[in-house]
């Protein structure tokens, strides 16, 4: 027997941790950008389905892979804009037109997708990181999406660029104090809805990876809540790019851990361990808050910080 | 009533319906984008909707649930909070309804049907009120450790469905053991349509009148304006919050009873059907008033109820509906943005 035995569980764990954090990554990069602005987008989700099925399509189309993921970025680009703009107006809740965009997002995708329920699209092909194991088991789980490493060089460049750029500094600025960005001559709802809309196209290209790499097919089921957990996930990160990095992992391992432990005989409180991130995170708030100060790095115009 | 609440009150009709108009011109161009005639899709929705008693039935059935997943949001932000965890207070109150309804089987069916309703509304109470109190004691945010607090409860909420709970009898959609047919909560009289909706009608009445009509409601408000303000009066704040909290919490565990005792028969993931993220939007779009929560929810309720309407005859897919709501809600959130703007409601004074 080749079988590496129970180590098939870590490393069914890693592997499915890498499979199933890329869509975590992108939108949890995505609600960070728009939240580091002094915004929240409950709507990712309906962007990420809309963007899963835009990429499939594309790439059914054109039978470029590539073009779907950019397609896809750029329909969660659009949507995002869309929240952007409805929310600069006066006195409109952001929580709100998030949900109805979720809404809005599902439901165009599962509109206009049903077309391309059936026939196959080019999928993204796989970097083979394992190609150095003897292992079969290795070099399957090993096989990385290309998308996962393009999310980790973000995660780094948008830490470094929030820390040392212009672009970044600006954003940080009027997510603190729209009143000291508007006294330095920022126009403050234009950041925003730009940072929103750049939250979009991270998601849309979330959601691509979903249908154009794993589970790589378009159904109506396709995403499993990912857009919604993105807002725990970037307060379980703290606001800090590389940390949404180590958190999608987080989120992408515990998913991972259920079938993993199942295919070895252990099937119980499978659901309470997809449940222990939100628990660890509801623990850290409650740790870290009192009536009198928030939570360490949270963006001081967000709404749900007053 | 004087002229400046006229004004008001012609504009908190005027608005939302101008708004509604409008979105239906933007979904009629989406439709006519298709090369559907957009007047024969809104002619169908129309008699999905409420044309007949059927979809009458249809419809209001599926209002039920909405109406007391609206008052989840619109309670809690009578004290200025923003509760978006319905959704997991529906899961548990269910849970709660299928688990008394299943041991208390064999007592008498009103008897079991109250204790149902009370253990549900209990269990919501209690958990929309966790996130009340660690508002006010702790200052966690509501919204995230709502919206955290329903991940939880899903995932409880499987857990036991799938493990302790399960009746081994569901093979396919793990449930728990059904609470029996004699248990079913009845229709209302005269109505092909269960209590369900006739308990979120009078929870709306009696919440407008606590509201509106009492000190404590009064109260209620005052913490919402002002916390401050509130705590300088003398009043009790974290008791007014916890009740706010509370009650709404009971009203969307009362809604998971009625999908488990006058739908579903038992619990089962059936349950978890999106209808606490739908009372959102329609507290929203009532404004937070519980009087327009009803009207609100049945109109939803109805563009959802045509969805097959729309498939069987024009073969569109059953997402049109969702499009649909989708873009009404959007133009509606937006149109908030012109209230006090227009001249037309401010008369000179």
């Amino acid at each position: 027997m080749t079988g590496i035995g129970w180590w098939g569980v870590p490393l069914a764990v890693l592997a499915g941790a890498i499979r199933l954090s890329t869509p975590f990554l992108f939108v949890s990069l995505g609600e960070c950008i728009t939240e580091k602005s002094g915004r929240i987008n409950l709507g990712l989700e309906g962007i990420l389905v809309m963007g899963a099925m835009v990429g499939y399509a594309v790439s059914y189309r054109t039978g470029d892979p590539w073009v779907g993921v950019f397609a896809a970025g750029g329909a969660g680009f659009a949507l995002g804009l869309m929240h952007g703009l409805v929310c600069s107006l006066p006195r409109v809740n952001d929580i709100a037109v998030g949900i109805g965009l979720m809404l809005l997002g599902t439901g165009l995708a599962f509109f206009l997708g049903k077309p391309y329920v059936q026939p196959e699209a080019s999928m993204l092909p796989s970097l083979p990181l394992g190609a150095w194991s003897t292992f079969p088991q290795v070099r399957t789980a090993l096989g990385v999406n290309p998308l996962f490493v393009i999310g980790l060089a973000l995660a780094l460049g948008l830490g470094w660029a929030f820390r040392h750029t212009r672009w970044g500094l600006v954003t940080r600025m009027v997510g603190d104090s729209s009143d000291a960005a508007r006294a330095m001559g920022y126009r403050v709802p234009a950041v925003r809805t730009l940072a929103t809309a750049l939250g979009g196209f991270l998601a849309g290209v979330g959601g691509s990876s979903l249908s154009l790499y794993y589970p790589g097919s378009w159904t109506e089921g396709l995403s499993s809540g990912q857009g919604l957990m993105a807002v725990a996930l970037v307060i379980f990160a703290r606001w800090d790019p590389l940390r949404c990095f180590y958190a999608a992992l987080l989120f992408g391992g515990a998913s991972a851990l259920g079938p993993a432990l199942q295919s070895i005989g252990v099937s119980g409180g499978y659901y309470l361990f997809n449940a222990a991130p939100y628990v660890v995170t509801l623990g850290i708030m409650i740790a870290t808050c009192s009536p009198r100060r928030t939570l360490a790095g949270a963006p001081g115009e967000l709404s749900i910080n007053r | 009533m004087t002229r400046q609440e006229r004004g008001a009150a012609a504009e908190a009709v005027v608005l939302p319906v101008a708004a509604l108009a409008a979105a239906m011109v933007l979904f009629g161009l989406f439709v006519a984008a298709l090369n559907q005639n957009p007047l024969e899709v809104y002619a169908l929705i129309y008699r999905g909707a409420f044309a007949s008693a059927f979809s009458w039935q249809n419809t209001l059935v599926r209002a039920a649930p909405l109406i007391l997943t609206a008052l989840c949001v619109a309670l809690p932000a009578q004290v200025g909070l923003m509760m978006i965890g319905g959704e997991g207070a529906l899961v548990l109150g269910g849970l709660a309804a299928a688990v008394i309804g299943h041991f208390l089987g064999g007592a008498a069916p009103l008897a079991v049907e109250l204790a149902m309703a009370a253990g549900a509304m209990a269990v919501g109470a209690a958990w929309i009120g966790l996130a009340g109190a660690l508002r006010h004691y702790r200052g966690v945010n509501e919204t995230i450790s709502s919206l955290l607090l329903t991940y939880i409860a899903i995932a409880v909420f499987n857990h036991l469905v799938e493990g302790l709970l399960r009746d081994p009898a569901s093979l396919n959609k793990p449930s728990t053991m059904p609470i029996g047919e004699a248990n079913m909560l009845g229709h209302l009289p005269g109505l092909d349509v269960h209590w369900g909706l006739g308990f979120g009608v009078i929870f709306c009445v009696a919440m407008y009148v606590l509201v509106a009509r009492t000190t404590v409601g009064f109260a209620l408000r005052i913490v919402g304006g002002s916390g401050r303000a509130a705590r300088l009066a003398g009043l009790p704040v974290g008791g007014l919050v916890l009740a706010a909290c509370g009650l709404g919490g009971a009203a969307a565990g009362l809604a998971g009873m009625v999908e488990v005792a006058a739908v579903h028969g038992t619990a089962n993931a059936s349950l978890i059907a999106g209808y606490g993220y739908g009372g959102i939007l329609i507290a929203f779009i009532a404004r937070q008033q519980p009087l327009a929560i009803v009207p609100v929810a049945v109109l939803v309720g109805g563009i959802s109820a045509s969805g097959g309407m729309l498939q069987r005859r024009l073969d569109l897919p059953d997402a049109t509906v969702l499009v649909l709501q989708g873009v009404a809600f959007m133009v509606i959130l937006a149109s908030e943005a012109l209230y006090g703007r227009l001249k037309i409601f401010r008369p000179a004074a």
